[in-house]
């Protein structure tokens, strides 16, 4: 760095350089186009240099391991006759309600934290396609979530079983639906989180919106006494997220009318490729 | 390289930058001035394509932002120090943003040094003062090693010895013929670092020209004079003298501790003005008016937040009968306008004796003769095309 001139309101006299073609400065570090791949490594940084993804996955571990540990215990320790094969994996679905909103949480954080720093404007300046950038955090956050839980929930119906005597053991689609299906599920739900955080650009605004539309419909349909509303308490019953979670188990709420087998995941997905589609639309129509 | 034409962006009825239309030559410091909220860095997020335009366009090396290939290598741009997430550490805000622009990892630890945080690398960024987060945002900035920079008010929350560094930075990016764009609302700052200043005021151009033309045009030297200012002669002597020296052609003002500010004549002159109508002087002196002065005088009529002197009226215990209330000192810049340096004398200007009289009467009333003549306190109309001209447009040489 050259030592400071003497301080005068006059500058030195130096002719501009102008800006003929290949003028000006050229880097010494080589350049290449920085693509999708950049995108995806540069959110894995991301998501893994903040303390809010540590806790978040930390709390939703323990939530799972303590239920699952617990509601086996209690299960093991009655003296009701032992459940059968799919109920003994539905012993995990606690855990599993409660472990989703951490990563909703999550999901919501992994955007609206950007937009509520200002880091956003710093991440879009480095990378001009908005739409690169969203589809990295997605795909960063989904399949973190998704291996995690997919795991978490395999571990802890490995444990329940060696704990819990039951009436036979669960079919092999039975525990892939409990495994891999949950752990789609609850990432989809989390990715949903993520879409919505990207529309609200707000983390406790987005937070709210996504508890409430995991929990709020199911805890309407318990008050719904008057016979007039018994449709609408029934459709409630059948398609609030933690029914639809428990179908993936094998059981249901409503009485066995609402989906069932593999359809939540379709109904989840839906919801989410909708709202992930409107994600980046605003994203690209709205000023940073 | 950064051009714009026709820059507006509209906020529903307010209208933050209107019109806006100049050009960024590489190799140079560019100094980018206006009040808060006159629009600086609602023009620096629309450069980088953050924000659309409501009308207009602004291109970097003949692209927008967005077209630009292979963007972050050729443009950096601190735009705000606290953009960064307070829990990740320097170093890994760093990275993240290295990798997104397909930048080698190593060059991270290259810029942390440049700007000196190399010892607080894996700190996160949550901690740090104002100045250091400064310096995280310039080191992102380098991250490209790019061509075009944009810095958005750099220097706030820096020590004098980061003042200086970041002077010597920007000077030395542009030798090495870089387009450095650094926005402030310290004039006295960019007289130091800049050559060549934009000057905004209410989102519209006021000015585009280098630091010593705006000097130039928008102060004029003036001489301080000073009468013996007895109890007796005081008066007499600088009515006596101001009578003179308006009739020999100069312009005078008074100041406010009694001196007098004449322009428009040469020292010499003056002493043998103030000779021949028999008044002698206590201070002749030469004074240039700072670029500081040249601004403020400039945007005056463009300042959207100013401060109005603190009454305390209903705080106060009533006077006792008869006791006079002190005295409110008129403090620069509080509640009070003008006390800028005169204009330079326009060539044309007919009935200037009388002006003057009119003039000093202002003064005196304390109005500021420079003020721009009372402007509509809103922008420019949104919807109406042509656009009223501020009043002290000085862009006749924007090219």
């Amino acid at each position: 760095m050259s030592t400071p001139p003497p301080p005068s309101a006059a500058p030195q006299q130096q002719p501009p350089v102008l800006a003929g073609p290949g003028a000006g400065y050229a880097s010494p570090i080589p350049v290449r186009r920085a693509h999708l791949g950049d995108a995806l490594a540069s959110e894995w940084t991301k998501i893994r240099t903040v303390r809010s993804t540590m806790w978040t996955l930390g709390v939703m571990i323990l939530l799972m391991l303590g239920i699952g540990f617990a509601a086996a215990a209690a299960v093991s320790a009655s003296d009701a006759e032992p459940p059968s094969g799919s109920d003994l994996l539905s012993l995990g679905f606690f855990g599993v309600l409660l472990g989703s909103i951490c990563v909703i949480t999550l999901g919501v954080l992994t955007i609206a934290s950007e937009y509520g720093t200002g880091m956003i404007r710093t991440t879009m300046t480095a990378c001009s396609s908005r739409n690169r950038v969203l589809a990295a955090k997605a795909i960063v956050f989904f399949g973190l979530v998704f291996v995690l839980t997919t795991l978490m929930a395999a571990l802890v119906a490995v444990i329940q079983s060696a704990m819990v005597d039951s009436a036979g053991s669960p079919s092999g689609s039975a525990w892939f639906k409990a495994t891999v299906g949950v752990g789609l599920f609850v990432a989809l739900l989390g990715l949903l989180g993520l879409a919505v955080g990207t529309l609200v650009r707000h983390s406790a605004g987005a937070i709210t919106i996504m508890i409430g539309l995991v929990l709020l419909p199911l805890v309407l349909a318990l008050f719904m006494f008057a016979s007039s509303l018994h449709s609408v308490r029934q459709a409630l019953l059948e398609y609030s997220i933690p029914s639809q979670l428990i179908v993936l188990y094998g059981n249901s709420l409503g009485g066995g009318s609402g989906p069932t087998g593999w359809e939540p995941l379709w109904i989840v997905g839906g919801a989410t490729v909708v709202a992930l589609g409107a994600a980046f639309f605003t994203l690209n129509q709205r000023d940073v | 390289m950064i051009e714009a034409v026709g820059l507006t962006k509209r906020y529903g009825a307010k209208t933050a930058v209107y019109n806006l239309s100049f050009q960024v030559r590489p190799g140079t410091v560019t100094g980018f001035l206006g009040p808060n909220g006159s629009g600086k860095s609602t023009t620096m997020r629309m450069i980088l394509g953050l924000d659309q335009p409501s009308a207009g366009h602004v291109t970097i090396g003949g692209y927008p932002y967005n077209k630009l290939p292979n963007a972050p290598r050729q443009v950096g741009a601190l735009l705000d120090a606290k953009a960064m997430h307070g829990g990740r550490a320097a170093r890994n805000h760093l990275l993240c943003l290295a990798q997104l622009a397909g930048i080698p990892a190593r060059r991270v630890d290259e810029v942390l040094g440049v700007v000196g945080l190399q010892d607080v690398a894996k700190k996160r960024s949550k901690g740090f003062s104002l100045g250091m987060g400064q310096r995280l945002g310039i080191a992102a900035a380098l991250l490209g090693d790019p061509q075009v920079l944009l810095f958005d008010e750099p220097v706030n929350g820096l020590d004098p010895e980061g003042i200086l560094w970041v002077r010597n930075l920007m000077k030395s990016l542009a030798a090495e013929g870089r387009t450095v764009f650094v926005s402030s609302h310290l004039m006295s700052e960019m007289a130091l670092t800049a050559e060549h200043l934009i000057v905004i005021g209410r989102g519209q151009l006021m000015a585009d020209m280098s630091v010593q033309e705006f000097i130039a045009r928008n102060s004029a030297d003036f001489a301080r004079v000073r009468v013996p200012d007895g109890p007796d002669a005081g008066g007499a002597a600088r009515e006596k003298l101001t009578a003179a020296l308006t009739e020999a052609g100069g312009q005078v003002l008074p100041e406010q501790d009694g001196a007098l500010r004449v322009t428009g004549l040469p020292l010499p002159r003056i002493s043998d003005l103030a000779h021949g109508a028999d008044v002698r002087l206590w201070e002749l002196s030469p004074h240039q008016a700072s670029l500081e002065e040249a601004y403020m005088r400039m945007t005056q009529g463009a300042v959207d937040y100013r401060s109005t002197t603190d009454q305390r009226a209903g705080l106060q215990q009533p006077l006792p009968p008869g006791a006079v209330p002190p005295a409110q000192m008129p403090v620069p810049g509080q509640g009070q306008s003008g006390w800028y340096a005169p204009p330079p004398p326009q060539p044309h200007q007919p009935g200037q004796p009388m002006q003057q009289v009119q003039q000093v009467q202002q003064v005196q009333q304390g109005h500021n003769p420079y003020a721009a003549p009372q402007q509509p306190p809103a922008g420019p109309a949104p919807t109406t095309a042509p656009a009223p001209a501020p009043a002290p447009t000085m862009d006749k040489d924007a090219r």
